[in-house]
């Protein structure tokens, strides 16, 4: 099987969150950038499972500049076998969809894998305009993945309960908790990625479709009020003139 | 224990001195150590145990001889990624980064710098793999600080070396599959044995009721007429040059190791006291904490920096002994005296196994001791800016 993960880079969960711009565009100074989380965890462990039971080749995409080498020699640390570069500054879902599919058509595989969404931006919508741009199946949300020959049977979990869909080769699907288990790479990976293939392609053309106008962050919260168990009228009066709940 | 919610500080950005692989390396162990370490260390430092299991993944993560090369089991790594691998370590317990030293800088440095090429294929990727644990005896009950005292000692037997003597205060002892040992020959001279357990008369007692390294296992290692086949000696170096180059190794390890402590306390504390609420307000409002805290970053800082450069220095191979004794000193006070502190703003807490300020403190009165005190440190400083050596005499005006 030849199994494409796309990765994206996410700022770390403990990154103080700024903007530039006017508020249009995200402030990345200071901040350390992981591989997103549903990408590495979920999508790319998976995928060196099913290479590992048997055979196969994984192969790294990221859209993006030099700046997101690091997390893509994470990903090679941890077993993917090779990794391309899409060299591309564009952050629209649509085109950056359009670089991975464009890409998917000229080197064939049986499976695109991607993490459910990114946790930054959460727009969940680059996995299925890749396969919607490859007119190939896309089963979203996938929390478990097995595989007979060509034929994968796929759990997505949907509200109050599990829906099991069937599908073959060639797809797409996004990435859920529950599809592998975290790996943390070890020091002969680390080693070995310094030697593993990164190629570096020119982006092919594409235009955004959508454009961040501004960003803001959430009210600060504030803190907790406590009020005596006794006295309900103050209580009744908060959630009314400042809460504004009743 | 508490959930381990450590964030590493870096006032100085000095993440930008470091390569993206240095940082891989060390969000790789502390991403392992925050998974299989964290939530076991306490209960293992109260039961005072070692947490065996813990090796393989300790090999796996470049515990084991970091920068011991590939033709050997090792990862082939530079000496800022063993520093990096040291704090990662002792960010969490300085007895599971003790073990980690000895193993690295006290078995394996020894046998691939002094030992020959079969010595180095026999041990070194057993050790690399934690498939053998070692240990290193120099020490002795009367003998500390000044080595070259020692009085084990082997006899050239024709097809043997008799081996016979003590040594004290020995990481990893009792659970050694080998020890690499220091003794004088018959004409005094200092050379390094390596010592299989099995070897008769060889025994390797514990020392118990430690209030300190309470997770990683010390003894004794006791040589009663050992027999010990002649190819067991290390023969590339001899002299107090040779164990003393293993300290230069293990103890540049320490100074970062310590960094790790310091940083968990620091970064507990800085926590602690936003959380922490007295009079109506949290503690970190009051001058008095902010003033422990921001003397903490400061000594942070600074020791993070004198590394980094001593790093550097042991990379291109120009590091003296002297400016890692300098570093190892510096560093293991500056933590010791954090760990004080944040044990203050934890308050009573600061005492509970809850948090592991008093495990850190606890476990930092070994290391300001072990691999040359703190004063024998300063002498060594002090010979080396003056050119006289305070610590010698002849003992006659006594």
């Amino acid at each position: 099987m030849k199994i494409l993960v796309c990765i994206s880079k996410a700022p770390d969960t403990t990154s103080k969150i700024a903007f530039t711009d006017n508020n249009s565009k995200f402030d990345e100074n200071g901040v350390q950038f992981i591989v997103n989380p549903y990408d590495e965890w979920y999508a790319l462990v998976r995928a060196l499972e099913i290479k590992e039971a048997g055979g196969g080749n994984v192969t790294i995409l990221n859209v993006g500049g030099a700046d997101n080498d690091p997390i893509i020699r994470k990903a090679l640390a941890i077993g993917a076998d090779d990794a391309v570069r899409i060299e591309s500054s564009t952050e629209d879902a649509l085109s950056v969809a359009k670089q991975i599919a464009e890409y998917t058509k000229q080197n064939t595989f049986d499976m695109v894998f991607c993490g459910k969404e990114t946790i930054d931006y959460n727009g969940s919508q680059v996995a299925g305009m890749v396969a919607e741009l490859l007119n190939v199946p896309f089963v979203s949300l996938a929390s478990k993945l097995s595989l007979s020959g060509n034929t994968a049977t796929i759990e997505r979990e949907i509200e109050g309960g599990v829906e099991v869909v069937e599908v073959t080769t060639p797809f797409v699907i996004s990435a859920a908790k529950g599809m592998a288990e975290a790996r943390i790479p070890n020091m002969r990976g680390i080693m070995a990625a310094r030697t593993k293939p990164l190629t570096v392609l020119p982006a092919y053309s594409s235009q955004n479709a959508t454009k961040v106008k501004a960003f803001t962050l959430p009210p600060a919260k504030s803190a907790c009020k406590f009020v005596d168990a006794s006295n309900v009228e103050e209580l009744v009066s908060l959630l009314h003139n400042e809460a504004k709940a009743i | 224990m508490a959930e381990d919610r450590f964030q590493a500080p870096d006032y100085y950005n000095l993440d930008e001195l470091l390569t993206e692989e240095h940082k891989l390396i060390r969000e790789t162990v502390r991403a392992w150590v925050k998974k299989e370490v964290s939530p076991i260390i306490e209960e293992y430092a109260q039961k005072a145990q070692f947490p065996k299991q813990i090796i393989a993944g300790l090999a796996e993560v470049g515990g084991f001889g970091p920068y011991i090369p590939t033709e050997y089991g090792g990862p082939g790594l530079d000496q800022i990624s063993y520093g990096l691998i040291m704090q990662e370590l002792e960010r969490c317990d300085s007895g599971v980064r003790s073990t980690s030293s000895v193993q690295s800088s006290l078995v394996m440095y020894p046998i691939w710098k002094y030992g020959n090429e079969e010595q180095r294929k026999k041990y070194l990727p057993k050790l690399a793999t934690g498939e053998f644990i070692g240990c290193f005896g120099l020490t002795e009950p009367d003998h500390g600080s000044n080595p070259g005292g020692m009085i084990t000692n082997f006899k050239d037997m024709g097809d043997h070396y008799l081996l016979n003597g003590a040594k004290m205060w020995i990481t990893n002892a009792p659970i050694a599959d080998i020890a690499v040992v220091w003794a004088k020959n018959e004409q005094g001279r200092i050379h390094g044995l390596i010592v299989e357990r099995g070897m008769e008369g060889f025994t390797t007692p514990e020392t118990h009721d430690k209030w300190s390294l309470r997770a990683s296992v010390t003894g004794e290692l006791v040589f009663d007429n050992v027999k010990v086949p002649k190819a067991n000696l290390l023969p590339n170096k001899s002299g107090l040059g040779a164990p003393l180059g293993c300290l230069d190794s293990a103890r540049y390890g320490i100074a970062w190791g310590a960094i790790g402590a310091a940083m968990d306390c620091y970064d507990s504390a800085l926590r602690y006291s936003k959380e922490r609420k007295q009079f109506g307000v949290p503690i970190a409002s009051f001058q008095l904490t902010q003033k422990k805290l921001a003397e903490m970053i400061t000594e942070i800082t600074k020791a993070q920096l004198l590394t980094w450069r001593l790093g550097v220095l042991r990379n291109e191979g120009k590091a003296t002994s002297a400016q890692i004794s300098m570093a190892k000193r510096n560093n293991v006070d500056m933590a010791l005296k954090i760990a004080r502190e944040a044990r203050q703003i934890h308050g009573a807490m600061g005492i509970t196994g809850e948090y592991s300020i008093m495990r850190h403190m606890a476990n930092l009165e070994s290391v300001v001791t072990y691999e040359g005190t703190h004063d024998i440190h300063l002498l060594i400083t002090g010979m080396d800016v003056t050119g006289l050596s305070a610590f010698k005499n002849d003992g006659t005006q006594f």
